[in-house]
């Protein structure tokens, strides 16, 4: 073994909570651990991979003629909104893996190390983002081969990219909630679904919003998705960001100040 | 500066889990730089009680420091003071070996060539160097026993916890386990390992604390306990449940010592300082006519040390293997 001794326990200095800096440090190593387990579990990706290349196929040919008259111009509003659908789907599996996550050995010890409460969390949610840029970049190429040509250029592509998947990050938050409450990682599963429903079909991501009846206008308008979505369209397709980019940034801050710390608190309480 | 005698202080440590009192006013002193046993069944409360001393469980009630730290107050003080390897090992099932150290040496602050040192000196250390890049689930139970050791070292805490270290290893790899132990102990660190070995505990420990039902029963160091129990005990099956009393008296007087009566019917027990002592027994039983079926002078197991300071034999009986095969 070693030949140096251990410093004895009583004369080391110790803080008494964990600094800031350390936080963001420990969150980004429990990111990086996410990727690894991505590398070493591929099939965890099928849904940012091949769910949006079925999806964006089949939504643009089923609802494009019926709604826009032909595919081409159901492209423009279509792309933006069945990337917030996906990416959101994406975002809601993050509950479900946390929760298997945690039924496991290891978080056991997470909770025993020197480190922030939130990192376990917060790296989980963070390493998501990979998922979130892979299936924007597949969305897009998928738009983009159907004969998608976004006016807004490369800038206002990336930036609706950016503004999606900060607001998917924003919104995890709800599902980690969930996964960190709910009693089993299926329960997890079926509470997510019941959350995710109503947040991407009840907006504009695939039909114009005056075709709906007046009770059903009044949600739509106000879920913070329909706005992330014509933030997103605004910038693919002409390159401005408004008043729904706005919005929507506002939305994903209020669901992280209101979610972050109600998941914490119910996860130290989970710790066993 | 002189370091201060106790590693851990709990008093009146209580946890309990709906109706249940899985501790029910524990008390402990674990002297630094000791080997300290909590010895006992399945369902004591040992693992609950090293789960509330490790900041893993909230306390119920009473009060623990770990090195002067409050472990309700102060938790993040006594985590930068401890390591725990749990009954199941707690390491990340998907990735190999060298991942999992990777991932713990950085949470721990380390950076740089400082991951590849410390990582290949522990996988060096527990003898994994060969399989660092295998994924896990091709690991046997004490190949990831020692790699969640290994992982609870990076820190080189001054107080480790063990769970049950050794359940459901081979002798060998318990051997092993064991050397570790000591090696920890004669850098400077403190142990406090849980068992349901005597044996065990009788090797590694320098104080032993005997658990049941949530409570400190006997506490000492191993010959303290032994003189209590008796070195080795004497075990005595009568032909005739009608003699069981009488014999009691007999043997009693013998080898003055309280006689246990083990739950199957017409047994005796009785703890023994003095092996000479039986023929003197023995030969007061013919002389009362008492005849003897069975008769066996053994070292004392753990239930009979149950027997002995409860007066009753162990509540659950030992499933070490099949838990072994759960987790």
């Amino acid at each position: 073994m070693t030949a140096t001794a251990i410093t004895p326990g009583y004369s080391r200095a110790l803080p008494r909570r964990v600094p800031f800096r350390q936080t963001v440090r420990d969150s980004l190593v429990m990111a990086r651990r996410s990727l690894v387990k991505m590398r070493r579990t591929p099939e965890q990706l099928i849904d940012v991979t091949v769910q949006p290349i079925i999806f964006t196929v089949m939504f643009t040919y089923i609802f494009g003629g019926a709604i826009a008259g032909d595919v081409a111009s159901y492209l423009p509003a279509f792309i933006p909104g069945i990337l917030a659908q996906t990416v959101l789907t994406g975002a809601s599996a993050a509950g479900t893996t946390l929760r298997e996550d945690m039924d496991k050995g290891v978080f056991d010890r997470f909770a025993s190390l020197p480190i922030a409460r939130i990192a376990p969390l917060a790296g989980a949610l963070l390493g998501d983002v990979v998922r979130y840029l892979i299936a924007t970049t597949i969305t897009f190429a998928m738009g983009f081969a159907m004969g998608w040509r976004p006016e807004g250029g490369l800038v206002g592509v990336a930036g609706a990219a950016l503004l999606i998947i900060a607001v998917a990050w924003a919104l995890s938050w709800i599902f980690a909630l969930v996964g960190v409450t709910a009693k089993s990682a299926r329960g997890v599963q079926g509470i997510s679904f019941l959350i995710l429903f109503p947040l991407t079909f009840l907006s504009n991501a695939f039909v114009p919003v005056d075709t709906m009846p007046g009770w059903l206008q009044g949600f739509v308008s106000v879920n913070p998705v329909s706005h992330v979505i014509t933030a997103a369209r605004d910038l693919c397709n002409a390159g401005t960001f408004g008043a729904d980019g706005w919005l929507a940034l506002l939305g994903a801050v209020v669901a992280v100040a209101i979610f972050a710390p109600l998941t914490v608190s119910k996860y130290r309480r989970h710790a066993r | 500066m002189t370091e201060p005698r106790w590693a851990i202080e709990a008093h009146g440590l209580v946890k309990t889990f709906g109706a249940q009192r899985a501790v029910d006013g524990l008390d402990l002193q674990v002297p630094t730089g000791t080997v300290y046993g909590v010895l006992g069944p399945n369902g004591a409360g040992k693992t609950t009680t090293i789960r509330m001393l490790a900041t893993l469980l909230p306390l119920d009630g009473g009060s623990a420091t770990v090195f002067g730290h409050d472990v309700a107050t102060d938790a993040h003080r006594v985590r930068q003071l401890i390591g725990v390897t749990g009954q199941y090992a707690s390491v990340d099932e998907t990735l190999t070996a060298r991942e999992n150290l990777d991932i713990f040496c950085r949470l721990h602050g380390l950076r740089g060539k400082a991951i590849r040192t410390k990582s290949d000196e522990l996988l060096a250390q527990f003898g994994l160097s060969d399989s660092a890049t295998k994924p896990l689930q091709n690991f046997s139970g004490g190949m990831r026993r020692r790699l969640d050791l290994a992982a609870s070292l990076i820190a080189r805490p001054p107080l480790i916890f063990l769970d049950e270290p050794t359940t459901g290893l081979d002798p060998r790899t318990r051997g092993q386990m064991w050397d570790t132990i000591r090696e920890l102990v004669r850098d400077g660190s403190t142990v406090l390992l849980t068992t349901q070995y005597l044996d065990e505990a009788d090797q590694l420990a320098d104080r032993i604390a005997v658990i049941d039902t949530g409570r400190v029963v006997a506490e000492g160091t191993s010959d303290e306990l032994k003189a209590q129990v008796g070195a080795s005990s004497l075990h005595l099956t009568l032909d005739d449940a009608a003699d069981t009393e009488a014999a009691r008296r007999i043997v009693a007087e013998m080898v003055r010592a309280d006689v246990a009566l083990t739950p199957e019917a017409r047994r005796l027990t009785a703890p023994l300082t003095d092996a000479d002592l039986v023929t003197d027994a023995l030969v007061r039983l013919r002389d009362a006519g008492i005849r003897v079926a069975e008769m066996a002078v053994s070292k004392p197991s753990l239930d009979e040390v149950f027997l002995t300071l409860t007066g009753r034999g162990t509540a659950a009986p030992e499933t070490a293997d099949s838990e072994e095969h759960a987790a």
